[in-house]
């Protein structure tokens, strides 16, 4: 179990929150002007990185507040976070 | 005239010298969304009496008590019957705030005792210690597995915050985990 540091509530339990996936996904500006390949690009293509990844998490079972955290996906080390809006 | 039931209506309250199990039936829970710097929060918190708690994880306690639930969250909790819900809105006024009455959202599991921490340590991963988890601390966290308000009181009280369908759930679970400190044999 990863014990994950939420900025607002500290560091708590894995089962406590729920994964966002990769952080800093931009949405496309303009949508309809894509391709078909380029909008399967954005929906469903991430990086896959050994070593650090930048991810989104909800703490659902606290203070429902979504943050940014910096994990080393080989040793599961979180190394920065942050607050977003 | 129908009797209005509470969600632990048919729990027994329990206690012995280490541990005091029992529901708080029917208390007033006002879910408040404000910016925590606004004129309106300020203004909230005069009408309380106390200041709306801004470190992660303290309440305050005045004529309500103020839940810290996010950053821009709170839980004001007052006795039964109370209007707060009225209260609240009278001093926000018309400023942008979240003012929503969840009474009937959860119920609340007193658990009193020397022994309540060890109680909840049975399925809460929080550090329960007095030193981490004093009075005038409160967390929303998982009490074996179900989502729960944990607040802590003067001397070893705890009030659960429980939502209404897991409060049967989480009443026999307590009960089950506190047979060692009742003196029950286990089923």
């Amino acid at each position: 179990m990863l014990l994950i540091p939420c900025p607002w509530c500290g560091p708590r339990d894995e089962a406590e929150f729920h994964y966002g996936g990769q952080a800093h996904v931009a949405y496309p500006e303009n949508p309809a002007a894509l391709s078909d390949e380029e909008w399967a690009r954005y929906l469903f293509f991430r990086d896959n990185p050994k070593g650090r990844f930048a991810e989104r998490w909800n703490h659902t079972a606290g203070c429902r507040r979504w943050f940014n955290a910096v994990r080393n996906t080989a040793t599961n080390e979180i190394e920065a976070r942050e607050v977003t809006a | 005239m129908a009797e209005r039931l509470s969600p632990l209506a048919r729990f027994t309250p329990v206690s012995s010298g280490d541990l005091r199990i029992a529901e708080i039936p029917f208390l007033t829970q006002i879910n408040l969304r404000v910016d925590p710097k606004s004129r309106a929060a300020a203004d909230i918190g005069l009408a309380l009496g106390a200041p709306l708690p801004t470190e992660p994880g303290t309440c305050a306690s005045a004529d309500a008590d103020l839940l810290w639930l996010g950053p821009d969250e709170w839980l004001v909790v007052g006795e039964r019957g109370r209007d707060l819900e009225g209260t609240i809105r009278a001093a926000a006024g018309t400023a942008h705030a979240g003012i929503t009455d969840v009474s009937a959202q959860r119920t609340v599991v007193a658990v009193e005792g020397p022994r309540s921490r060890d109680l909840l340590a049975h399925g809460c991963a929080l550090d329960l210690h007095p030193r981490v988890f004093g009075p005038g601390r409160c967390a929303q966290t998982m009490l074996a597995r179900a989502q729960v308000v944990l607040a802590a009181r003067d001397g070893d009280a705890f009030r659960v915050f429980v939502r209404s369908s897991f409060a049967g759930y989480l009443a026999d679970w307590l009960m089950d985990a506190a047979g060692e400190y009742l003196g029950v044999t286990p089923r």
